[in-house]
């Protein structure tokens, strides 16, 4: 059983350097990665049974739901946006933010008219006005979401917020917060079972350092 | 020469013809109304519709199931066991288009009692062992998983949310779901955490249960995965009760397989006799299906080789005497692809030219 290899996809950036030192601290080193200037995109310890891949953070999702990665970290974003059939292992409580609705700081919500929507998230912000029952027109936008109720593309915004600096920078704020997002372990559901006892240990050993 | 797939789909037949099942056929189209009106059997896929010649809204078939059930009878106090191998049509997820499946599975419909119900659970598991990989066989029961979210008496959405989060095995989910909702209750966190071999977990189960009137569930649970182990093990069976299938539809035990090497469940079924009360029927049920389709990864290794052997000849070339040619090298059991001009990229074992030969 020894023998197997846990394939980890890491989002590529910020949250993705500390999930490798929190997986790294766990007893599942890999020097590879370290490597200074590396054109690799894969990296082995055969060791300690891992090997890690960068990937774009919203592409974490697709390679474990298709056993592609056994296991990688996602923001609750993106697993809220694509609903992957994967298991959700573990809150990671690291790249906390908050999915929220923006606005213009004179922005007042009329309910007598379709609420035009700008965001990068449209299943979340779909539903979530949904379950409200408000007809909105959503503006599927790929970046620079705080442009749109400037220009006067649309009335909101759904997107993450962090601090909320570039939002205030635009004269833009909060005006709802639609879900707490942070970074979660998921997990490929054949694998699971077929790797199971190297999976328990590896998330056991990471929960015990959240 | 039969594909694997092919030969995967004559083994599953024989099994279940072994077994007394017969074969059941349908039309491709059905009337879209008795899938709108079970929507959510399908776990919210989409329907391919189209309107035919009399402007009727059809449907290309998204599901056996209730094809099957729609055309069983009711009253007559017979238990009906029948099999299929159909193609269904979905709208694929993410992007939009339309996706073809191959669905291998059966049907025991009537009065299910314990031996039905092991007969079918035990068929799954042998389904899965046809492809001799590793494989494992899921249980669970939404009797009990139902049992212990009505406990908490919380409102519908959040059933649903609880419900989401069992199926995603996430603890902190159902957790921080609970705490909102005022409740330190860890009944379902113990239920997904149950992990190991089926005779031990049921002793784990059987103590989160405790005092609860589960009775009923708990000795079929029992009586089931005695049944099942106690054969040749075929494949591992497990309890895990974050198999879920819709409550609405499922209320005994229902099950998922896997297969090593593909990522995805490949069989899944259960016990739906609300889905029959729902079709207006009053007879029990239990199946399963198999997605044929995924099986193609692990079997579909393509041949190194487009053929063994290129004949090349030309207009020149006498063509009674390539002709002769080529059934000679054949021989009934080379494969020989006769050609003017080889096509680029193909790759042969060995490369015939007709006048060289013929000389």
């Amino acid at each position: 059983m020894n023998s197997q290899i846990i394939n980890i996809a890491l989002p590529k950036g910020r949250l993705g350097e500390k999930v490798l030192k929190m997986f790294e601290d766990s007893g599942f080193s890999c020097e590879e990665i370290h490597e200074p200037n590396t054109r690799k995109l894969i990296f082995k310890n055969p060791e300690a049974g891992v090997c890690y891949f960068w990937v774009k953070p919203s592409d974490v999702a697709i390679y474990v739901e298709r056993g592609a990665a056994d296991i990688g970290v996602a923001g609750k974003d993106i697993l809220l946006e694509y609903s992957p059939d994967v298991y959700e292992l573990l809150d990671l409580n690291i790249g906390k933010c908050r999915m929220c609705v923006a606005a213009k700081k004179d922005f007042r919500d009329s309910h007598d008219k379709t609420l035009k929507v700008a965001t990068k998230f449209p299943a979340i912000a779909g539903e979530y006005y949904q379950s409200k029952s408000r007809n909105i027109d959503i503006i599927k936008l790929n970046g620079s979401i705080e442009l749109a109720p400037i220009l006067g593309l649309s009335d909101v915004i759904v997107d993450i917020v962090e601090t909320g600096t570039t939002l205030k920078e635009n004269n833009l704020e909060v005006y709802e917060t639609i879900v707490p997002i942070s970074a979660r372990l998921i997990a490929n559901k054949a694998s699971t079972k077929f790797k199971q006892e190297k999976i328990a240990v590896l998330v056991s050993e990471i929960q015990k350092r959240i | 020469m039969l594909k694997n797939s092919e030969i995967a789909i004559l083994k599953l037949r024989s099994l279940y013809e072994s077994r007394g099942y017969t074969h059941f056929k349908m039309s491709k189209f059905e009337e879209y109304d008795i899938y709108a009106a079970n929507k959510d059997f399908l776990g919210g896929e989409s329907i391919v519709t189209f309107t035919d010649a009399n402007g009727r809204l059809m449907a290309l078939k998204p599901d056996v199931t209730m094809s099957i059930i729609k055309n069983t009878k009711d009253g007559d106090g017979l238990t009906e066991k029948l099999y299929y191998n159909e193609n269904v049509y979905r709208v694929s997820k993410g992007y939009l288009g339309l996706r073809e499946i191959m669905q291998s599975g059966l049907e025991c419909i009537g009065d299910i009692d314990l031996y039905n119900t092991c007969e079918v659970i035990s068929l799954a598991a042998k389904s899965l062992c046809i492809f001799e990989r590793e494989c494992i066989l899921d249980i669970s029961h939404m009797g009990i998983v139902s049992y212990l979210i009505d406990e908490l008496s919380v409102p519908d959405d959040i059933k649903k949310q609880l419900i989401k989060c069992i199926a995603e095995k996430n603890v902190h989910g159902i957790r921080s779901i609970l705490s909102e909702n005022g409740s330190k209750d860890e009944t379902l966190v113990e239920l997904v955490s149950l992990e190991g071999n089926a005779e031990e977990s049921f002793e784990e189960l059987k103590k989160i249960c405790g005092a609860r009137p589960l009775h009923q569930a708990l000795s079929e649970l029992e009586s089931v995965i005695k049944i099942l182990t106690a054969g040749e093990s075929l494949a591992k069976i497990r309890l895990d009760f974050s198999v879920v299938q819709d409550m609405s539809y499922y209320n005994g035990i229902v099950f998922q397989g896997f297969i090593n090497g593909i990522p995805e469940k490949v069989l899944s079924g259960g016990r739906y006799d609300l889905l029959m009360k729902r079709i207006g029927k009053s007879k029990s049920a239990i199946g399963f299906g198999v997605n044929v389709d995924l099986l193609e990864d692990i079997f579909e290794c393509s041949s190194e080789f487009d053929a063994d052997i290129a004949l090349m000849y030309s207009d020149s070339d006498d063509t009674a005497k390539v002709f002769k040619l080529a059934d000679e090298l054949s021989n009934g059991e080379k494969s020989v692809r006769v050609t003017k001009k080889l096509p680029q990229r193909a790759k042969y074992k060995q490369v015939i030219k007709f006048c060289e030969h013929n000389q």
